[in-house]
C-alpha cells in the first residue's frame, strides 16, 4: 500500500491566553490517502480550523504548535524551514476559506489575484498567466471569464466569489486542498453547486481534500472518511457510510440526532444538552462526559484512549472497550 | 441576492466600469469644477512668466496704491491695482501661485511617503517599533503647529528648505496614524491569511496585499492635507517667517496690505481671495476623491 499523502500524528496547538494555556487541538491524529476526501466535523470551537491552520503552519500568535508531526509525502512540515514552507503553501497544499468576500482582497481585481498566485510560484507570468486565469475561471464555471478578470470581488455574487476562491486554490495544481467550511456563507442551492464543483475538480485533478464542516448532511456524498472532533480531540474516526449508519461515539450520535430529516416528522430533532467545556480548564476525564447520556463513573476520572475497532474505525469512548482490537491507536506519547 | 448588479450587465459595459474612479470623479459637478479651478491655478504658476503683465518685483513709483481697473480712480495698466511699493498685484498673484502650489505638493509628498511608510511598518510589525513611533507621533501632536514651526524657523532662518521642514515636521503624523490604523485592520483580514496560505512572503503581503487597501484613504488625506499646508504656509508668510521676502507669496502680500486695508482694500483682499479659492478647490476635490475612491461606489 502506498504511504499516506498526509499523516497527522499527535498534533497539539496551544494558545497562551491570560487565563492560561488553551489547548485548541490536542493530540490530533489522522491520515489522508491520495485522492481521498476527509471530513473534519464538529461544533464551532472544537478545533477544526485550528487543525487546518496548523497543517498549513498559519497559526497566529498567541497560537503555537507545541507538539506533533504533520507528514506530507513523507516530509515533516512542522520541521520545514519557513521559506520551504512558503513554497509549499498554495503550490502543493491550498486552502479555501469560509467567507469568500473576506478571503479575497477587496482592492485587487479577480484577475490580479489569480495571476498573482501563479506568479508567486513561478508557474506563469504575463500573457500566459492571463490565459491560464481565463482557463481557471472557465473550469470553475464562471461565465464571461475574460471580462470577469477585471471585476473586483464586491462586483460578484457570493457563489461567484467562492468559485473565484476555488479557482485561486486550484491555480497551482495543488495535491491537497483544505476547504474550511467552503459553503457555510452560501444559500442551500449554491452550497450544492459549489460541492458539485469541488467533487468534479477532485475527480479531474485527483485532488485530495480535507473538508471542514459542521454540516454532517454535506459529507455523505462527498467524503470517504470522517473525523469527528470535540473539544480539541478527535473522538471518532471512520468511513463515512459506517459512521452515518452506526455512530460509535455518543457525541457523533448526538450530532446526527441534531439533523432534521425531511419528510420524517416522526424522527425528533434532539439537541445535545449542555455546552462545550472551557478548554483552559477542561474536565479531568472524558471531555464529553458532562454532556454524555451514557456517562459512567470512570468517564469522569480518566480520559478514555482511542479504541481501535473493526473496519479501521476509532472511537474515544469506554463504551467501545469491549470488542476493540489490539492496542489503542496511535500510541499515546508519554510525558 | 443571488446575482449582483454586475452579473446582469452586458459585457461591453465592463470596460467602462474599469474607469470607475475617474468617471465618478468627473461626474461629480462640484469636484469637476474644483479640478478645473485647480488646473487653472497650476497653469497660472507654470506659465507665470508669460501670463504676468509685469515682473512681480518691479516697482512703479508713479503708480503706488493704484486702485483696480474698474474703479473710477483705477488704471487699465494695472488690472487688480498696485501695492504700497507700486508693484502690480495681478503679476504678484500669478507668481504667488508657484510658491503655494509647489510648497503644498512638496510638503504633502514628503509627509505622505514618510508618514505612510512608517505607518505601514509600525502597523505590520508592531512591537517596539510601533511603540516608539507612536509615542513620537503623540508627542508631536501635543505641540501646537505654530509653536513648532516658529521654533524650526527661528533655528534656521527664513529659507525654503527650512520652511518645507517646518511644514512637514508634524504633517507626517496624520499619514502615519491613518496608514498604521488601516494596516492594523488589514493585517488580520482573512485575505491576508489567504495570501499567506498561497505562499506569499512578507514583502509581498505588505506591498501587494495590504498597501492597495491603504492607498485610497491616503490619497484622500493627501488632498485634504494639501489645503492645510497651503493655509499654513500662508500663515507663516503672513507672520513674516515663511517664504523669503524676495519671492512673491500670497501670505506675505496679505501682510503687506494689512496696514493699508482702510485706504487700499485691494492690496490684502486679492491675495486673500486667491488663498480662499485655491484652498476651497483643493478641499472640494479631496472630498470628491473620497467619494469616488470608495470601492463600494464603483459598482
Amino acid at each position: 500500500m502506498e504511504p499516506p499523502l498526509l499523516e497527522v500524528a499527535g498534533l497539539r496547538t496551544r494558545f497562551d491566553t491570560y487565563r492560561g494555556p488553551l489547548v485548541a487541538a490536542d493530540r490530533v491524529s489522522f491520515e489522508l490517502r491520495q485522492g481521498e476526501a476527509l471530513a473534519l466535523v464538529g461544533e464551532s470551537g472544537c478545533g477544526k480550523s485550528v487543525t487546518a491552520t496548523s497543517i498549513m503552519r498559519l497559526v497566529r500568535r498567541p497560537g503555537l504548535i507545541s507538539d506533533g508531526i504533520v507528514r506530507f509525502r513523507g516530509e515533516d512540515l512542522l520541521r520545514l524551514p519557513e521559506p520551504a514552507m512558503r513554497r509549499l503553501r498554495g503550490r502543493r497544499i491550498a486552502m479555501i476559506f469560509q467567507d469568500p468576500l473576506s478571503s479575497l482582497n477587496p482592492a485587487l481585481t479577480v484577475g490580479a489575484q489569480i495571476i498573482e498566485s501563479l506568479r508567486v510560484h513561478g508557474i506563469a507570468r504575463g500573457r500566459e498567466a492571463r490565459e491560464r486565469a481565463v482557463k481557471l475561471l472557465t473550469a470553475v464555471g464562471i461565465p464571461g471569464p475574460r471580462e470577469r478578470l477585471r471585476s473586483y470581488p464586491h462586483q460578484l455574487s457570493g457563489g461567484m466569489r467562492q468559485r473565484v476562491a476555488i479557482a485561486i486554490a486550484v491555480s497551482c495544481s495543488p495535491e491537497l486542498i483544505i476547504a474550511d467550511e467552503p459553503t457555510t456563507a452560501l444559500d442551500v442551492a449554491l452550497q450544492a453547486r459549489i460541492m458539485e464543483l469541488l467533487a468534479s475538480l477532485r475527480e479531474e485533478r485527483r485532488l485530495s481534500i480535507i473538508l471542514i464542516t459542521h454540516d454532517l448532511a454535506l459529507i455523505g456524498q462527498f467524503c470517504d472518511r470522517v473525523a469527528v472532533m470535540y473539544a480539541g480531540r478527535i473522538v471518532e474516526y471512520a468511513a463515512v457510510e459506517q459512521l452515518l449508519a452506526r455512530p460509535l461515539h455518543p457525541y457523533t450520535e448526538g450530532l446526527l440526532k441534531c439533523i432534521p430529516r425531511l419528510g420524517r416528522p416522526d424522527i425528533p430533532v434532539t439537541p445535545i444538552e449542555g455546552v462545550v467545556p472551557d478548554l483552559v480548564s477542561p474536565p479531568p476525564g472524558c471531555r464529553f462526559a458532562p454532556r454524555c447520556p451514557y456517562v459512567m463513573a470512570r468517564c469522569e476520572q480518566r480520559e478514555p484512549p482511542d479504541y481501535r475497532l473493526p473496519g479501521g474505525r476509532l472511537a474515544r469512548c469506554y463504551l467501545r472497550e469491549e470488542g476493540s482490537e489490539g492496542a489503542p491507536w496511535p500510541p499515546e506519547k508519554r510525558g | 441576492m443571488a446575482q449582483s448588479l454586475a452579473d446582469r450587465r452586458p459585457n461591453g459595459e465592463m470596460a467602462a466600469a474599469r474607469l470607475g474612479t475617474m468617471r465618478l470623479l468627473l461626474g461629480n459637478r462640484v469636484a469637476l469644477a474644483s479640478a478645473v479651478l485647480l488646473i487653472a491655478f497650476v497653469a497660472m504658476g507654470v506659465f507665470a512668466p508669460w501670463l504676468a503683465p509685469y515682473d512681480p518685483n518691479r516697482q512703479h513709483p508713479e503708480a503706488i496704491r493704484t486702485a483696480p481697473a474698474w474703479q473710477s480712480d483705477g488704471n487699465r495698466d494695472f488690472v487688480l491695482g498696485t501695492d504700497g511699493l507700486g508693484r502690480d498685484l495681478l503679476s504678484r498673484i500669478i507668481y504667488g501661485a508657484r510658491v503655494s502650489i509647489a510648497l503644498g505638493v512638496v510638503v504633502v509628498l514628503l509627509t505622505m511617503v514618510v508618514g505612510s511608510g512608517l505607518g505601514l511598518l509600525a502597523g505590520y510589525f508592531g512591537g517596539w517599533l510601533d511603540a516608539v513611533l507612536s509615542r513620537v507621533a503623540d508627542t508631536l501632536l501635543a505641540f501646537p503647529f505654530l509653536v513648532l514651526a516658529l521654533a524650526v524657523m527661528a533655528a534656521t532662518g527664513p529659507n525654503l528648505i527650512a520652511l518645507v521642514l517646518a511644514l512637514a515636521f508634524k504633517g507626517w503624523v496624520d499619514f502615519y496614524r491613518v496608514s498604521r490604523g488601516d494596516v492594523l485592520a488589514a493585517r488580520h483580514a482573512d485575505y491576508v491569511t489567504a495570501a499567506r496560505g498561497l505562499g506569499a512572503s512578507t514583502p509581498h503581503l505588505l506591498f501587494r496585499e495590504i498597501l492597495p487597501n491603504v492607498v485610497p484613504p491616503i490619497i484622500v488625506l493627501a488632498a485634504l492635507r494639501m489645503a492645510t499646508v497651503i493655509i499654513a504656509e500662508a500663515s507663516l508668510s503672513f507672520l513674516g517667517i515663511g517664504v523669503p521676502p524676495s519671492i512673491p507669496a500670497w501670505g506675505t502680500m496679505v501682510a503687506d496690505g494689512r496696514a493699508d486695508i482702510a485706504a487700499a482694500w485691494w492690496i490684502a483682499t486679492f491675495p486673500g481671495l486667491a488663498i480662499l479659492v485655491l484652498v476651497l478647490s483643493v478641499n472640494l476635490l479631496g472630498e470628491g476623491l473620497r467619494d469616488a475612491l470608495d470601492p463600494r461606489m464603483s459598482l
